[in-house]
């Protein structure tokens, strides 16, 4: 370890400003502090710091959004070997395989066209590379559909993280979530690659047997005919979004954030909260609509609403920070998501859009707790007086 | 005895280094520092040169704003040296001790047959009104102003603080002559703070207070917190603390006329090859204390106060005007490789990503290292588990970093002091700098509001 640290050390003298390589100040910056945690001491205040840092908290999270990764891999080689009947003739590894070399360029495309925008920024400001993007970087590729073209990606994944994070300032300073608006982007410029039924499963150029359709569950349902198979849908083998069918993957990711207590269990909580309330009160007044009759329970194994609850709307930074205040948005997004689901049929996904609702007014839902602490204060005040 | 409020929000910080409760051989102290720089807002004025012998209790500087504040000589003998800083900023006024420890002559008198005003003046001309804080602001009280009440809290709960119960054992009645002085100066009351297990010390006797227990984690001890939970300030109210060791001068002075500013000292820390207590003065040199009592000189760092609050000083430097703890601890100033993604078994940590929390260790040595990059505030939820008050700690950071004086106001700052968020900057995942925040909206408030 010493060689390394010693070859970034010896390099720092030629990226310090009016140094000949200072262009790339940033990008060893970034580079030196992922291999060391940096020897700078406390200079004022407390004298003794955590351990954890930025690094570590958006590392857990990534960590926790890799079984998803790899049930996402699996499922993609199982729906291509499905679609085209060879299922019974392909082994575990050989399906794994084949999602495995689809899933790695999305991201590949995701982490380079992000980071390298990240570096350009940090250079441009004299800061330090945030680690903001390492999360959102997982995030978009498993929020895509398998056959989403790869410039696609690159270029969502740059207008998001341009105009929703860097125009703002960076890590920490973004109104929404900048994973939702790369989808939300291609959602509204490119809808024809963003939904229908043959956005779902890789064919890699191969004919498909007959009688496939390759529909979402939700899109099935959308459609007044719910067909769910319940085991597969929690396992993760129906078509959709990379890393958002299997529930039971995405379970583990929401226990490792809970124990960590990097996410927020009142959003996760609440958002399932208001999803329940939403579909029990749909269903209440389902009548013959076979969509509203749906229970609640089906509606979070489906679609992106586990994923959604789980990584998405905990973002710290995009969601409310007043601790009551997560109560309310987390609900609301249930409400909303469930809501956008069945009663609009125009989006057939609501969690995304429901969650960036609730961005743009998660700093109306903490203004209101922040000044319900300021009254209380007040009142106090005048008690006393 | 009233009920116990109990704490819940809060964290002790568990360090190797606790003293052990004796008292080890007292160490000559051949130089004492009056530092101006211990108190916020304070523009002291020089009443001595070079070369000028004092006695314990004659006045050195006071301060500009307060001028009938006096600082005093914590010992007897010759002014050495007056040390300063950029802009001739007086840093430290240096005297060297006779060692005979010979105090100014006071009157003599029980504070309970004497007026508001003649105690006042006698904590005034004797130096001891430099140990009354005021909050607001945690600056010099007033000695034009009455307080609401006047706080005391009597146990520390920081990281390797010194036992009150230990220090101050067997003055039951200096401290008493001390409150009943103080008493005297308060519309309201004198509120002491003490552990449910002080039930029997030396505190729960006391007559003429209210007695409160607390029990929780640190900063249970903060006299902020305190205060916030018995009788919390609003704008324009004022109240006054002080410490325990303030207590025992004062009660001193009106006990025997004379001043002694001499007290037990806790040497804590990883770095301190036998923790202890010692008896020294306020003020006092650190070289001869930490002579050969550390692991290794050179790579580990003296704080004058605890870890969270203290300040770091070279190894001859002073202890500080209020400080009743010196802790040494290693510097780390090193690189870590990929330490952020250290499974982390032997790691401390109040947080739950390190392996550490399932191994707890009894006690850990930690470091002055950063462990990471300073960040914008991305996390949330993070500070309101250390803060046992009614305030949104980061709201409150984000009003004084905007310099908005009204949204300050209005979410407390009056309620706070550094020390309060000190965990608050242990814990924090983006490295804020939350104390000096914290005092920068103090300072601001000071100079707009006064």
């Amino acid at each position: 370890m010493k060689f390394i640290q010693k070859f970034f050390e010896d390099t720092k003298p030629y990226v310090q400003k009016g140094a000949k390589y200072h262009w790339l100040h940033s990008v060893h910056d970034g580079m030196f502090t992922l291999f060391f945690v940096q020897k700078n001491t406390s200079k004022s205040g407390s004298h003794i710091h955590d351990y954890i840092d930025l690094k570590r908290t958006m590392g857990i999270v990534v960590l926790a959004l890799i079984p998803a990764l790899l049930m996402g891999m699996y499922n993609t080689g199982y729906q291509h070997f499905a679609a085209i009947g060879e299922l019974a003739n392909t082994n575990f590894w050989e399906v794994f395989f084949y999602g495995f070399l689809r899933v790695v360029p999305f991201i590949l495309v995701s982490y380079i066209v992000g980071l390298g925008i990240e570096f350009v920024f940090a250079q441009m400001r004299g800061h330090e590379i945030q680690e903001g993007f390492l999360v959102s970087g997982m995030l978009i590729p498993l929020i895509m559909p398998i056959n989403t073209p790869l410039w696609m990606v690159a270029i969502s994944t740059a207008f998001a993280v341009v105009f929703v994070k860097e125009v703002f300032g960076g890590t920490g300073m973004n109104i929404w979530n900048p994973a939702l608006v790369a989808r939300a982007f291609l959602f509204f410029a490119y809808p024809s690659q963003m939904s229908g039924d043959s956005v779902w499963v890789s064919l890699g150029g191969q004919k498909a047997i007959d009688g496939f359709s390759g529909a979402t569950p939700m899109a099935q349902a959308a459609a007044g005919h719910p067909n769910i198979d319940i085991w597969n849908s929690f396992i993760g083998l129906i078509p959709g979004s990379i890393g958002e069918t299997s529930t039971l993957a995405i379970l583990i990711g929401a226990v490792i954030l809970i124990m960590t207590g990097i996410g927020s269990w009142k959003i996760i909580f609440s958002t399932f909260a208001g999803g329940a309330v939403m579909g029990l009160i749909l269903t209440a007044f389902a009548g013959n609509n076979a969509y509203m009759a749906l229970p609640f329970w089906e509606h979070f194994i489906i679609g992106g609403f586990a994923f959604g609850a789980v990584f998405m709307a905990t973002d710290p930074v995009s969601g409310t920070q007043t601790e009551r205040g997560k109560w309310i948005y987390g609900f609301l997004i249930g409400i909303l998501a469930i809501l956008i689901r069945v009663v609009n049929p125009a989006y057939p996904e609501g969690m995304m859009l429901a969650i960036l609702l609730m961005n743009t007014f998660a700093p109306l839902i903490d203004h209101y707790i922040v000044e319900g602490s300021i009254k209380k204060r007040l009142k106090r005040a005048k008690v006393n007086a | 005895m009233s009920k116990v409020i109990n704490l819940k929000r809060g964290f002790n910080i568990r360090l190797k280094g606790e003293a052990e409760k004796n008292l080890g051989t007292s160490t000559d102290t051949d130089k004492v520092a009056l530092k101006p720089t211990d108190f916020p807002g304070l523009v002291p004025k020089l009443l001595v040169k070079a070369g000028q012998v004092v006695k314990a209790g004659e006045p050195i500087f006071f301060d500009k704003y307060n001028s009938e504040v006096f600082f005093t000589a914590p010992t007897s003998g010759e002014v050495l040296e007056i040390n300063r800083g950029e802009r001739r900023k007086v840093l430290e006024v240096i005297i060297k001790a006779d060692g005979k420890n010979e105090s100014v002559s006071f009157p003599k008198s029980d504070p309970k047959n004497l007026s508001a005003e003649e105690i006042k003046e006698q904590l005034l001309k004797s130096g001891l009104w430099s140990f009354i804080k005021q909050r607001p602001y945690g600056s010099l009280a007033k000695p034009s102003q009455t307080p609401k009440h006047i706080f005391v809290s009597c146990f520390d709960s920081a990281p390797l603080a010194p036992d009150y119960e230990f220090v101050f054992n067997g003055q039951t009645a200096l401290l008493q002559t001390g409150v009943n002085a103080l008493a005297k100066l308060t519309g309201g009351k004198v509120h002491l703070g003490i552990r449910p297990e002080q039930t029997n010390g030396v505190f729960s006797g006391l007559k003429n207070v209210e007695i409160n227990q607390f029990s929780g984690a640190h900063p249970a001890g903060n006299v902020g917190i305190q205060i916030h939970q018995i009788s919390p300030i609003n704008k324009g109210e004022v109240v006054w603390t002080i410490t325990p060791q303030g207590l025992i001068y004062i009660g001193k002075l009106f006990e025997t006329g004379k001043v002694d500013f001499t007290k037990i000292v806790a040497l804590t820390g990883s770095e301190v090859k036998s923790p202890k207590y010692i008896k020294t003065y306020h003020g006092a040199n650190l070289e001869n204390i930490l002579k050969g009592a550390t692991q290794k000189a050179g790579s580990e760092r003296i704080i004058s106060g605890n870890v969270l609050t203290g300040t770091k000083v070279p190894a001859d430097n002073y202890l500080g005007f209020f400080d009743s703890q010196i802790t040494v601890i290693p510097e780390g100033d090193e690189y870590e490789f990929m330490g952020w993604a250290d499974p982390g078994f032997n790691k401390f940590s109040p947080g739950s990503t390190f392996f550490g929390k399932l191994f707890p260790k009894k006690a850990y040595t930690l470091n002055a290292n950063l462990h990471g990059g300073e960040r914008a505030f991305v996390l949330s939820g993070q500070y309101e588990k250390y803060v046992p008050m009614d305030i949104l700690p980061v709201y409150l950071l984000k009003a004084i970093l905007a310099n908005d004086i009204d949204k300050m106001e209005q979410l407390g700052i009056y309620e706070i002091i550094e020390e309060d968020l000190a965990l608050c900057e242990y814990a924090c995942t983006s490295k804020v700098k939350v104390q000096e925040i914290v005092r920068q909206g103090l300072d601001l408030m000071m100079k707009e509001l006064g």
